[in-house]
């Protein structure tokens, strides 16, 4: 795996970079991806900040696990973000294990990777390192930027951190701080991590292996939360997998169990332990209004960007009143604001399935901010 | 319709700042903002009218004005405007006074429970109108609380809220309505629109 890591693109960062754990780093990769054509008045660049789980590769098939990129329900031509039209770009965050700098990387000093060596990241030095790709790609202002869940959490950030930067914005089914619950949940993955044996305080990778059991269950805690109630019962109900009868024995009887654990253990075969320790700490750690010293509105001032924020009805990790409240914050701050809210029964996966509703508000908007950023390039 | 959309962009100015609560599809932002040059967000409850919005580039946020309009900073609008929907809420009075809060001035338009179709209805047939601006029966009318244009010239008196103007529409006519010709034009028009601050 880590060969072929070799072969993507990645943009060395030279600049330094002050993280909020007040370290300085420089001279690390960003691997990113991109699909379609910037156009000759660079007017059609949008930018996707990936979720916890997520990678660079949006669309088409991820070329290092071989599977269909994580939002090609959305993202590739003639879809929603359609990438005849636009040039899609997306950045694997720092802390992450798909070539950007991570827990896995070789740390210079040490010759050996990171691990526990490696800094707590949070959402602003993600988003920062992920700012350096516009210069490198030539873009001074983004047609639109978008994300959702942790996406979503960076978009905020970065229009908080670079206003103005992009035109439009949609954050999708996020907040603007964790909620306890939030952090409950990924402190609850953290810990089924730590307490695989195998994980050895994050020093597994000297003998080349990962917490496999520890990482699974972090994973199915995660798609549990994923979910709906409904949507889960319509899905799986009491059905039992591939039997006739409950056996009597501790095996998936049931098929939720079976989908679970394929779920959490497919999942290790692309994803490194500790980047999921650091991201969810990364993602705990947000809070947008302690940055401002506890007014949102402060972050979110002289906003010129138009935002549509999208929640979706199901969704009981970010409830739609978190994602109102983002709302309230821009409004009250002055800032062009839509808000959606999708009724649907899939939970805070809506926003990675075929969810027409959905699918059509992205299009929708972001084919008639194209319209407008093009007038107002003209003038 | 138009006609009233027509006469609420008449009273506006170019270049202001407005929150069109309820904007249903966005007919009448796109006529503020083709017309007038003005900036306009919307608020609105159906979601098929919201996403209706978004398609055409417009600013409109998904709620109900009844429970949501806390989320609007006071005097963050130049002009509030609340096209025939001041009747459906189940507190007028309390929408009208955030909407006074929010806007430094506020439009509203009231189908008119006065106009003489709507009294001969009631009088001749013994039965709740139905006309084109009440077009519903008296058990699934979202209309909780139906008044006349003298109503809200009493109600407006009566809580120390500033008339501006007052206009009137029927299908002929669009005119001017003063205290002086208050009883007529309560008979002879369809629609109210008050200017209120």
């Amino acid at each position: 795996m880590n060969e072929n890591l070799k072969n993507i693109k990645k943009l060395n960062v030279s600049k330094p970079l002050l993280l909020d754990c007040k370290q300085t780093i420089k001279d690390f990769p960003l691997a990113y991806e991109t699909y379609g054509k910037l156009n000759k008045n660079k007017d059609n660049a949008v930018l996707v900040f990936h979720a916890l789980t997520g990678d660079q590769f949006v669309s088409g098939i991820n070329p290092i696990t071989k599977r269909e990129g994580w939002w090609i329900s959305a993202v590739g031509p003639n879809k929603a973000i359609d990438t005849n039209k636009y040039f899609v770009v997306c950045a694997n965050v720092i802390g992450g294990c798909m070539g950007s700098w991570g827990p896995k990387e070789i740390d210079k000093k040490t010759n050996e990777a990171y691990g526990l060596n490696f800094p707590v990241i949070t959402i602003r030095d993600m988003v920062k390192a992920q700012e350096t790709l516009l210069d490198h790609l030539g873009i001074k202002k983004l047609l639109c930027a978008t994300g959702g869940s942790m996406g979503g959490m960076q978009l905020l950030q970065f229009c908080a951190t670079f206003p103005n930067k992009t035109f439009s914005a949609i954050p999708i089914a996020c907040s603007t701080s964790h909620s306890a619950q939030n952090i409950a949940l990924n402190e609850l993955a953290r810990q089924a991590i730590m307490a695989d044996p195998i994980w050895d305080k994050g020093r597994y990778f000297k003998k080349n292996v990962q917490p496999k059991n520890g990482l699974a269950v972090a994973r199915m805690v995660g798609h549990i939360s994923y979910l709906s109630e409904k949507g889960m019962q319509e899905k799986f109900g009491r059905k039992l997998q591939e039997k006739s009868d409950y056996e009597f024995s501790f095996d998936a009887d049931f098929q939720v169990e079976s989908y679970l654990r394929h779920q959490g253990y497919s999942f290790v075969e692309r994803f490194d332990a500790n980047s999921i320790l650091y991201i969810t700490r990364a993602m705990d750690y947000f809070d947008l209004s302690k940055q401002f010293n506890g007014g949102l509105v402060e972050a979110f001032k002289n906003q010129k960007t138009k935002f549509l924020v999208i929640s979706f009805s199901s969704d009981w990790l970010y409830t739609t009143k978190e994602n109102k409240d983002t709302v309230i914050a821009l409004n009250a701050s002055g800032a062009d604001v839509s808000f959606a809210e999708i009724k649907t029964d899939k939970g805070h996966d809506s926003f990675l399935v075929d969810e027409t509703e959905f699918l059509k508000t992205l299009k929708g908007f972001l084919d008639s901010m194209h319209l407008k950023f093009k007038n107002e390039k003209r003038i | 319709m138009k006609k009233e959309f027509k006469v609420i962009a008449d009273l506006l100015p170019n270049d202001v700042r407005v929150l069109d609560v309820g904007c249903g599809d966005g007919s009448l932002m796109n006529l503020l903002i083709k017309e007038k040059n003005i900036r306009v967000r919307g608020l609105e409850l159906v979601e098929e009218n919201v996403k209706k919005c978004i398609y055409k580039g417009l600013s409109v946020i998904e709620g109900n004005a009844e429970t949501e309009l806390h989320q609007f900073p006071s005097q963050s609008f130049d002009f509030v405007i609340l096209s025939q929907t001041l009747q459906a809420f189940y507190n007028p009075e309390k929408v009208l006074k955030d909407l006074l809060r929010i806007g430094k001035s506020v439009i509203i338009s009231i189908p008119n429970f006065g106009y003489w179709k709507v009294r001969t209805s009631l009088l001749f047939f013994g039965k709740m109108p139905i006309t084109k601006n009440l077009p519903n029966n008296w058990y699934n009318t979202p209309n909780l609380h139906m008044c006349t244009i003298k109503d809200m010239y009493d109600f407006c008196l009566s809580k120390n809220i500033k008339i501006n103007k007052i206009i009137g529409i029927n299908e002929n006519k669009i005119s001017k309505i003063y205290r002086s010709n208050l009883e007529i034009k309560n008979l002879f028009s369809k629609i109210g629109i008050f200017q209120l601050s």
